[in-house]
């Protein structure tokens, strides 16, 4: 209810610094173990032979190249994808109901893959990244034509669209057992054999993406004010508004199309971070690509060792993760401001 | 002077932040009083707490000697009006709709009319000056417009108290003149006005009784020309002025050094 | 101050766009648009209703209709199989629309819905164990959907209070319970046998298929009871919206109306969940197409109940045809039907600028 603090308090200012560098050793620590565990262990030593000296006939070095290393690469691109891209839809938004798929990006997905997968088209890896992809962006640009004009009615038309596009898929699933059968695998987001696919373009994406969310975190900054405020403050809201859906979708897009669902990650790591950045637009994208990736990557080594009949899809890890935690810090530090 | 609104001994705060001790302060009947001090001494702390707002942690804050807190709710909001610093419009709501909200607390379930209620309504939008606009929205309207409407919505709730909180803000000198003899008028026809004011000098000028807060207690209270001096300046406000005579009015005026 | 002066001889709240019905000395001010909306949807439930009545493997004529609801010409199928369904159609949609309308009031979010905290996922959730791990049958599957939506609702609840209930933490919590229990879902989805997955998505989309009579007393009065109780704490919803501030100083008892609020919006999702499965969607859009028809400020509960009941009884008459004969779960068309809808008043908006 009291209105924040106009200045930033000499506390805060010290403990971003001091825990954008623990995120950092933290995510250190979490690539190692995702590199490490799993169903054959790998010595720390190996892990570092199969970098620096690799020897194709040694075991740990070729479970470490083909398989781990380029799962953790993607680890850390979906979890910063998707962390950043919820910090930037909560910020613009000033909703904390928003999350990065809101805008079509994960029903257009779902539904492209549910015609393909009815038409028979969605029997390769490749396919059905391309179906992803296409079915996001067709989605996402409907969106847009219809809910431009401001924040509030595009987060309305994202959620409208997106319900029409899951009911059709749904029923479409539902009268066809053969489509619900290999949607209902796609829709548990999960990392697990995703690294085998070609992911440069992917990764290029959010790469390319996440330099320019830290680009237009600083004008964010003014919009987070207010539209007015903003004006005053020189910033073009229009413009920024624009480039900032844009960078959104393709976060979400690439994140969803390699690894499927997993939005809870955007939803929550923004929230966990809102109070410790203290409104700092650029401080909250930059924590959020170092937090998003460790709930990732933790997330994914557990859903690996979790249960020995086989692997737990990373998404309901990350969810039983991060709902807790996200419960414990709305009790102990309140909802936030937006 | 005769009070029946008091604060007695509250220790006031938000969780484990306390904003005010013990602090108790006798608002005197049918007079304007200010309460002025600089940003987060509690000034609104105490406004929320007469309305019942904020439950104090230890005192009680009293109307006729009861505590607020055992009045029946609308019975207490028909006695005490409150304009807080961040009321919401819903969206798509006209300015005499908003201001018919102010009747809430005078209406049955069903909420049927009286000629009371419409009446009422008629004279806080006639009062305020938003009769012009009445069914435009309100969130078409200017900054200074809307806040006309919100007093106007306050005024249609019909009591015996007026508690505002800062509510020159967002307005430009005319209004703020304006609202402030507007709040003055209201006075004089017997009502008791409680106003968070901003500008000293304004307070100085309108109220009759001057609360003057530092760090959650009340560091000085009486007329404003009994209290204002370059003292109290200094150790409310930690600002080094000058007291003259306000040429208008003849109250104090505050000229920073 | 001539205009003000002319203002000031009409009595208040006069203006076109009200219509004054005096009460005894009193009066009931009422906005012309909602009477429209009144009269527009009793016609459509009316229109709608005759044909649900008169649809079927084979069609009934308007005379067979009138017969049987006379009782002159008594038809088992138009009065024991078509009426209730209908019936259950506008009731269903009526509770799910004020629920949706409460939730969106008490988040002050348009995306508030009773699904935040928990109870859609809840009630799939008590389904799906049944379901799989105990091969249930349907009464034993409605009993845990009702069972596991409550608990979920309660756990949301009671993590979200502390010094009071904020509309914010409940949101913020009911986020996070509602993603593990939804993951929860997924997984027991993933790792059922295709057939009980089938079936389980299928209950997850909600139905009115098969619903009689009988099932429909229990419903009925839980609904007209908590309708009637919501529906005399209206003006105190609404005197919510202008904030926390100003609602408590106008004299509503905050904690207590949230309260209040929350077992409405919850006891109305829950019982329609209980026999029709979560039926998606009506929560969410009936409010918002509601307050837009009505151009009422707010979130307003009645043009909320009465978008509402027309949009699901619409919903399940296309849920009958659409593949005829097959019947499709009415929340497959709720979220087509809705979503379109509310795309196409939102592209008005943006038209009329």
């Amino acid at each position: 209810m009291t209105s924040a603090p106009p200045a930033t308090p000499p506390t805060v200012r010290t403990a971003r610094p001091a825990a954008l560098a623990v995120g950092l050793l933290a995510l250190l620590a979490a690539g190692v173990a995702s590199v490490a565990v799993g169903a054959r262990a790998v010595p720390v030593g190996e892990m570092w032979g199969a970098v620096a000296d690799f020897d194709p006939l040694n075991g740990d070095h070729l479970v470490v190249r083909d398989i781990r290393l380029p799962r953790t690469v993607l680890g850390i691109a979906v979890g910063a994808a998707l962390a950043v891209g919820g910090a930037l839809i909560q910020t613009l938004s000033r909703n904390p109901l928003a999350e990065p798929g809101i805008l079509g990006v994960t029903h257009g997905a779902g539904f492209a893959l549910t015609v393909g997968a009815a038409l028979g088209l969605a029997g390769s890896a490749v396919s059905q990244l391309g179906l992803g992809v296409a079915g996001s962006v067709l989605a996402t640009a409907l969106v847009y034509a219809v809910g431009r004009h401001s924040t509030l009615r595009l987060l309305l038309a994202g959620v409208a669209f997106s319900a029409v596009l899951m009911g059709v898929s749904l029923g479409i699933r539902l009268t066809s057992p053969d489509t619900l059968d290999k949607y209902r695998f796609w829709a548990v987001g999960s990392l697990a054999g995703r690294e085998q696919a070609d992911l440069t373009v992917p990764l290029v994406a959010i790469g390319v993406a996440f330099v320019g969310a830290l680009v237009i975190a600083r004008s964010l900054n003014a919009v987070a004010l207010g539209e007015t405020v903003a004006h005053t403050l020189g910033a073009n809201v229009a413009r920024v508004r624009t480039v900032t859906l844009v960078l959104i979708t393709v976060l979400a897009g690439a994140a969803t199309a390699v690894a499927g669902p997993i939005l809870f990650v955007g939803l929550i790591v923004p929230h966990l971070l809102r109070r410790l950045t203290s409104g700092s637009v650029p401080w909250l994208v930059g924590l959020s690509a170092v937090v998003g990736p460790i709930l990732m990557l933790v997330a994914d080594t557990i859903a690996r060792v979790l249960l020995h009949t086989g692997e737990v899809p990373v998404a309901i890890v990350t969810a039983f993760l991060g709902g807790p935690m996200l419960i414990w810090v709305v009790r102990r530090y309140g909802a936030g401001s937006l | 002077m005769t009070t029946r609104l008091s604060a007695r001994d509250v220790t006031l705060g938000y969780g484990d932040r306390v904003v005010s001790t013990r602090l108790t302060l006798d608002v005197p009947d049918g007079a304007f009083t200010a309460v002025v001090g600089p940003n987060g001494c509690g000034k609104s702390t105490l406004l929320r707490a007469f309305v019942r707002l904020l439950t104090p942690d230890e005192g009680a804050v009293t109307l006729d000697s009861r505590s607020v807190s055992d009045l029946p709710a609308k019975g207490l909001a028909r006695e005490l009006a409150f304009l807080p610093q961040d009321p919401l419009a819903p969206e798509g709501i006209t300015v005499r709709q908003l201001v018919a909200r102010g009747r809430y607390p005078h209406q049955s379930l069903l909420a049927l009319w009286t000629p009371d209620d419409e009446r009422a309504v008629a004279e806080a939008m006639v009062t305020a000056e938003v009769e012009d606009f009445a069914d435009r929205q309100v969130a078409e309207l200017s900054g200074g417009q809307r806040q006309r409407v919100w007093v106007a919505m306050v005024l249609a709730q019909d009591t015996p108290y007026l508690l505002l909180d800062e509510p020159t803000s967002f307005l430009d000198i005319t209004h703020q003149y304006r609202l402030l003899a507007l709040l003055s008028r209201l006075r004089n026809e017997g009502r008791t006005v409680i106003a968070v004011l901003h500008d000293i000098n304004q307070a100085c000028r309108f109220a009759d009784h001057l609360v003057a807060m530092k760090d959650g207690r009340v560091a000085a209270e009486g007329a404003a020309a009994d209290v204002v001096d370059a003292a109290l300046i200094k150790d409310v406000f930690d600002l080094p002025s000058v007291i003259v005579a306000d040429p208008v009015s003849g109250t104090p005026m505050v000229v920073p050094e | 101050m001539t205009g003000a002066q002319k203002t000031r001889e009409t009595p208040v709240a006069e203006q076109t766009s009200t219509v004054r019905v005096p009460v005894g000395g009193r009066a009931w001010f009422v906005q012309r648009r909602i009477i429209g909306l009144v009269v527009g949807c009793v016609v459509a439930m009316l229109g709608l209703g005759f044909v649900g009545l008169s649809y079927g493997t084979s069609w009934a004529t308007p005379g067979e209709v009138f017969g049987a609801l006379t009782g002159l010409e008594p038809s088992v199928v138009i009065a024991e199989w078509r009426a209730p369904r209908v019936v259950a159609g506008i009731l269903f949609g009526a509770a799910l629309g004020v629920a949706g309308a409460i939730f969106q009031n008490l988040t002050r979010n348009p995306m508030g819905s009773p699904d935040i905290i928990g109870l859609d996922a809840g009630a799939y959730t008590g389904a799906l164990l049944v379901m799989t791990v105990f091969a249930g049958a349907s009464v034993t599957v409605a009993f845990g959907a009702v069972a596991g939506g409550l608990v979920t609702a309660a756990l949301v609840y009671s993590l979200s209070r502390s010094n009071g209930l904020s509309g914010m933490r409940l949101v913020v919590i009911g986020i996070a319970v509602n993603a593990m229990v939804t993951a929860l879902n997924n997984w027991l989805v993933l790792r059922a046998e295709l057939e009980v997955a089938m079936a389980a998505v299928g209950w997850n989309s909600g139905s009115l298929n098969g619903i009689d009579w009988e099932d429909l007393v229990v419903p009925f009065t839980v609904i007209a009871v908590l309708l009637t109780v919501i529906g005399l704490r209206a003006s105190a919803l609404q005197q919510s919206a202008l904030g926390d501030s100003i609602a408590v100083s106008t004299g509503v008892p905050l904690e207590r109306q949230r309260l209040l609020m929350v077992l409405v919006g919850v006891g109305c999702t829950a019982t329609v969940t209980a026999v029709a499965g979560p039926v998606m969607f009506v929560a969410l859009a009936a409010p918002q197409i509601g307050r837009r028809l009505a151009k009422a400020p707010g979130v307003p509960l009645l043009p909320a109940a009465l978008t509402g009941a027309v949009l699901l009884q619409f919903a399940d008459l296309v849920a009958q045809m659409l593949l005829a004969p097959v019947s499709l779960p009415v929340g497959v068309v709720t979220t087509a039907i809705g979503g379109g809808y509310l795309i196409w008043l939102l592209a008005q908006e943006v038209r009329r600028r």
